[in-house]
């Protein structure tokens, strides 16, 4: 496939790792924000390729990880409503509430589907104008002009059976939030590729010079991530703290102006909570009061939910890039994709999944200088 | 999860007013909608997000970068070189 097959040839890579190797004078942490990005790492062995004194760590890019408990809940209250059809993304069905997940509901007569696009979601409104579509409207920056759009379609349609559960994160706050904390160990950051090719990077701009920490927007190929991470390291070797751009086949400073401003018409910043950080002020995005119509947690009022975490899942510590999966106690055995704790096993690109799912949890080393049983 | 991949779009169409289009994927072809990348045309390349078109793929950037990484490998040989002729040169003194 063109510009991904090229994008991932191994003898660049190791040419990559052994420029990085050259330059490097000390040891260094870097964090990738998206989880993609950890997928990528992990399923490829980046990490292993990497010097072993540049560490990478994993951030909080995972949509579905840091979406609420309340919020799932809340999603499972409204799917169980009689009439009501229940549209989600896949990745989405195996995430587990309080009780259960969609999938389960799903075997016990609720209508849930998965969708590709939320596009999807207004043929099937049209198609069952008795019944009451909603869709899990759960990402990042990037998500959200297509989900947008389908309100903004949804509006122009006058479709009254539609509406969306907003669950959007803003990757910023977020990284200005890691930056902050007192147990902050990053030191560069590997920038989301895709949610800046809609926004563009003017943003990190500032964070960048107000935390003196380089970050670098990268694809999410392989040959992307060992770019990036050279990138970063150059800059940390001297000194700088910059945002330039890896992945400028798909990104541009100002962004995708169209996308923007389709995301500005229907949605605005407010307030929100995610899950193993805590509540982060104008992290997200809620309907505007035009759309209120199309928001559903307006039209079905779902009683305050109590939740309860896991008392012993580190998720948190590891969104933030404090800790690895390996450092929590129950990674592999209690805890595991078919019997999640929190909220980087749930989702497949949480680090914690992918880890599994790539078969580190029986590993011994972590550095790969062990033996991969 | 913020998966995009890369397309190239076989053709246009309108759909509900919506600028929409065939975009092939290696072997497959999914429906993509163009709205946020309306300067977009058939044979182009777009990165695809859930059924959305959100960016176009700028060749002479994406062969820049390649090339770059290219040359790197060619440099990074040299230098080794230069490293391994040092150090025999070295020891050839010293012997």
């Amino acid at each position: 496939m063109k510009y991904v097959d090229e994008y991932r040839n191994k003898e660049v890579a190791e040419n990559i790792a052994r420029e990085i190797r050259r330059i490097q004078t000390r040891p260094w942490v870097i964090m990738e924000v998206c989880g993609g990005q950890t997928h990528s790492i992990v399923k490829h062995g980046i990490d292993y390729l990497l010097p072993e004194a540049v560490e990478l760590v994993h951030g909080p890019g995972c949509p579905v990880c840091v979406t609420p408990l309340e919020m799932i809940d809340k999603a499972h209250a409204i799917a169980r409503h009689r009439g009501v059809i229940f549209c989600s993304f896949g990745d989405m069905l195996r995430v587990p509430g309080s009780e259960g997940d969609l999938l389960a509901l799903k075997s016990q007569g609720a209508d849930v589907r998965v969708v590709y696009s939320p596009l999807d979601c207004l043929k099937i409104a049209r198609a069952n104008p008795d019944r009451q579509i909603v869709f899990f409207a759960v990402g990042f920056e990037t998500t959200a002009p297509a989900n947008a759009m389908a309100v903004w379609q949804a509006k122009r349609e006058e479709l009254k059976n539609f509406s969306i559960l907003v669950s959007h994160v803003l990757v910023p706050p977020a990284i200005a939030a890691i930056l902050q904390s007192a147990h902050n160990r990053v030191q560069g950051f590997l920038g989301p590729g895709h949610v800046c090719a809609i926004m563009g990077y003017s943003e990190y701009e500032a964070i960048s010079a107000r935390y003196r920490v380089p970050i670098v927007i990268t694809g999410f190929e392989p040959l992307d991530i060992l770019e990036g991470a050279l990138m970063v390291v150059r800059q940390l070797e001297n000194g700088q703290a910059e945002v330039e751009n890896q992945y400028a086949r798909a990104v541009r400073r100002e962004g995708n102006r169209r996308a923007q401003d389709v995301v500005a018409e229907v949605f605005e910043i407010g307030d929100r909570k995610w899950r193993g950080i805590g509540s982060i002020s104008r992290s997200g995005y809620k309907l505007r009061s035009e759309y209120r119509d199309l928001d559903a947690e307006r039209i079905f009022e779902v009683k305050a939910i109590e939740t309860k975490e896991s008392s012993v899942c580190v998720s948190g510590q590891i969104l933030q890039g404090i800790k690895k999966p390996h450092d929590c106690p129950v990674f592999g055995t209690l805890c595991t994709p078919q019997t999640p704790l929190g909220a980087t096993m749930v989702s497949a690109e949480g680090a914690c999944a992918a880890y599994y799912a790539y078969g580190r949890h029986r590993e011994r080393n972590e550095r790969g200088t062990g033996v991969l049983e | 999860m913020c998966l995009g991949i890369p397309g190239k779009i076989l053709e246009c169409f309108d759909r509900s007013g919506l600028r929409m289009a065939k975009v092939q994927f290696g072997g497959i072809v999914r429906e993509s909608c163009l709205e946020c990348v309306p300067e977009a045309q058939t044979g182009d390349y777009v990165v695809v997000h859930v059924g959305f078109a959100i960016s176009k793929v700028d060749p002479e950037e994406a062969a820049r970068t390649y090339r770059l990484l290219e040359e790197m490998g060619q440099l990074t040989e040299l230098n080794a070189m230069a490293v391994v002729d040092e150090k025999l040169t070295m020891s050839r003194r010293s012997s």
